[in-house]
């Protein structure tokens, strides 16, 4: 429970409310869609690490008189959601596939953030001159269509993942370094900056100590929603061919493998969607509460939320 | 002549600072592109004067004279265009960076807005060690908590105070940290810009008190800044009075509200309504016409000539420097038809 304290102090009258700091579980607990968005992402860091292990072949396994199968329970309980034209669980298929899909888009986002923070900061705070350039870059990467840019970079390359997610952290890097050097150039004139290099601190210090922890929170934002894109971009590609290859599965490959089939059977397409936007969802909505919880100044709204309303 | 202060050349000290010919003029570099195109702003233009160890030095003007410029040249927030600062007899601005991380230790600073030099993120404890987390031998990381909360009591403050982040303090006690940071590597020398300016009339004596408390215990040398002269009178030794960049009067606390020998400075004390004056001098208060004149283009000759009563012809080619004043030495005035010397404060 919230401690409030009124305390005078050093002979200024003046009062100020103290709240004594809660851990952040606490503070989870509080805001009950964060709650859920955190145990659906445990839900998937839990397929994504022992997923394919635990069902081993159950993806693979064809069953005949499930082809198509409209989910239910007659075909047993991996055919909840239905099966997929060679008659296998889609179910089964979804788990087995939240590995690739989120190690794919989750180290693209990744790499794109930090590559592009990292040059952000760069930009921001050294030389004109070194701005110039990497704005330049930025500029070059993003006059392309991102898609295009990917094909083109694919077909020359051989489509493998690792390329693949150099394509997709390469066109999604400009964003981050754009919003970074924003904030950057904002920051840096701001007083405590100036106090802080008026009692001797140097760039690396500053970078680190003043504008990374203000940035990242930003970041971290960008990121969840990136987040999304990157995995339809990944789908698109995959369904050019020139993505993840089948046999091996992605959510948004079963997307777009599962529009041949709209009209028999919907659920193809529709739970692995699904799974995408509950997926971006979460991690949208985890990040808004991390970007609360970690600001002080922000923090007390999710202090006074319950409190609020066992008073109603 | 009125038994003035001696100024303390006068008494056979030697400065600490000694600012010579300091000049910033704002959007004066690199000469390519939009910005030669653009006007220069001469912020400061020829700004002299000296500090001594242990004294408060008032630096006076309307705001937008050029004080904050002067405060961020010093401590090379800004790059100067023109001018020399010695510190102990070295050139600030051409230190090296060993030297210049040795300055910082001896030279620190108060800002205005005590939110604003707070960074919102950090806690009490974690501002108040950063100077040690940059200068690391002067205090054992073992010894830092410590050391944080004696600072928070010396300065006012409780040493509970340490856990906590500045959206959680009023301002003054937002200031009392500023200042609690800015004492942690024992400056010689404190350039305080304009930092009671955004605190609570009342609470402002109790900031003010404090700095000359801690000037009295560790013999620190003030660079005290402000925009009217009753806050400077308080505390100062020596004001030094600007207009547009430039020092127009510069002298011993005594010589400068005694007898103010340029017109601009009579006209600010004549404007300051708290100040005990005779009933001659209340009576004739003088209201300065006009606005201030941009920066971007300032008048010839005497900068105040817009607005003095007294400008002749000579005042408008003739650029007027600093002069000494006949009474006693380290008075000075920029003046060509200074005020005479009033006999004494009662006449
Ligand atoms: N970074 C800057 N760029 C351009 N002009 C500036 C800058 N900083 C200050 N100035 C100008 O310089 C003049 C002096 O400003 P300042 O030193 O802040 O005055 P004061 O502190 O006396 O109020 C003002 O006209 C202001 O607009
Ligand atoms: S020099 Fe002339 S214009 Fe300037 S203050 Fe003196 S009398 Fe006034
Ligand atoms: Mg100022």
């Amino acid at each position: 429970m919230t401690t409030v304290t009124t305390t005078p102090t050093s002979g200024e009258a003046e009062a100020v409310i103290i709240r004594r700091a809660q851990p952040w579980w606490q503070l989870l607990w509080r805001d009950k869609f964060a709650c859920v968005a955190a145990v659906w992402l445990t839900v998937l860091a839990f397929c994504l690490i022992i997923g394919p292990e635990l069902l081993g072949d159950t993806a693979t396994q064809l069953n005949l008189r499930a082809r198509n199968a409209v989910p239910g329970l007659e075909n047993g309980p991996m055919w909840i959601l239905g099966g997929d034209p060679l008659g296998r669980s889609l179910l089964a298929r979804l788990i087995v596939g939240a590995r690739n899909t989120i190690s794919v888009a989750l180290t693209a986002v990744f790499i794109a953030m930090t590559v592009g923070g990292t040059l952000g900061m760069v930009a921001g705070y050294v030389g004109k001159w070194v701005s110039h350039v990497i704005m330049r870059l930025a500029d070059v990467v993003q006059s392309f269509p991102s898609l295009l840019l990917a094909v083109i970079v694919l077909y020359m390359l051989e489509p493998r993942v690792g390329n693949l997610i150099i394509v997709l952290a390469t066109t999604r890097t400009p964003i981050y370094l754009r919003v970074t050097r924003a904030e950057v150039l904002e920051i840096r004139e701001r007083v405590f900056v100036d106090a802080s290099r008026a009692l001797g601190s140097g760039r690396f210090h500053i970078l680190r100590n003043h504008i990374a922890p203000i940035v990242a929170p930003t970041l971290l934002t960008i990121m969840t929603v990136d987040f999304a894109s990157v995995m339809l971009s990944e789908s698109g590609l995959s369904f050019l061919g020139i993505g993840i290859q089948p046999p091996a599965i992605t959510w948004g490959l079963m997307v777009a493998q599962g529009r041949n089939y709209l009209a028999q059977a919907w659920w193809l397409a529709f739970f692995p969607g699904l799974m995408i936007m509950f997926a971006t969802l979460s991690a949208n909505i985890l990040s808004s509460w991390l970007r609360l919880a970690t600001d002080p100044v922000q923090r007390w709204r999710l202090e006074t939320h319950k409190k609020e309303e066992d008073d109603k | 002549m009125n038994p003035s202060t001696p100024s303390p050349a006068a008494a056979g000290k030697k400065p600490i600072l000694q600012v010579r010919g300091l000049t910033k003029h704002f959007g004066a570099s690199g000469g390519f592109g939009l910005t030669s195109r653009s006007k220069v702003i001469r912020a400061v233009d020829g700004v002299s004067f000296d500090l001594y160890p242990g004294e408060t030095l008032g630096l006076v003007g309307e705001s937008g004279c050029g004080k904050s410029t002067v405060a961020r040249t010093l401590l090379r927030l800004e790059e100067p265009t023109a001018g020399q600062a010695l510190f102990d007899g070295k050139d600030i601005f051409t230190m090296d960076g060993a030297e210049m991380r040795n300055l910082r230790r001896r030279m620190q600073v108060i800002f205005q807005d005590p939110y604003a030099s707070l960074n919102p993120r950090m806690r009490v404890e974690d501002i108040i060690s950063e100077p040690w987390v940059i200068h690391p031998d002067v205090v054992p990381i073992d010894q830092r908590p410590d050391r944080v909360r004696d600072l928070l009591e010396s300065v006012g403050l409780r040493r509970d105070h340490a856990e906590r982040y500045p959206h959680q303090f009023s301002g003054g006690q937002l200031q009392r940290i500023g200042i609690a940071r800015a004492m942690t590597l024992n400056p010689q020398v404190m350039i305080c810009d304009e930092p009671v300016s955004a605190l609570d009339l009342s609470i402002q004596a109790q900031v003010i008190n404090l700095l000359e408390e801690i000037q009295d215990r560790h013999q620190i040398a003030y660079i005290f800044i402000a925009h009217d002269l009753s806050v400077v009178r308080h505390m100062s030794d020596r004001v030094a009075v600007m207009y547009l960049g430039r020092v127009a009067e510069l002298g011993t606390e005594r010589q400068v509200y005694g007898s103010p020998r340029h017109p601009y400075t009579k006209a600010l004390l004549s404007a300051e309504p708290t100040i005990n004056f005779t009933n001659e001098m209340q009576s004739r208060r003088i209201l300065l016409q006009g606005e201030v004149p941009s920066p971007a283009n300032p008048p010839s000759g005497c900068r105040f000539r817009t607005r003095c009563w007294k400008a002749e012809e000579r005042c408008k080619v003739d650029i007027p420097e600093l002069v000494v004043q006949s009474d006693g030495d380290g008075h000075v005035a920029a003046c060509h038809f200074p005020e005479p010397l009033s006999t004494g404060p009662a006449h």
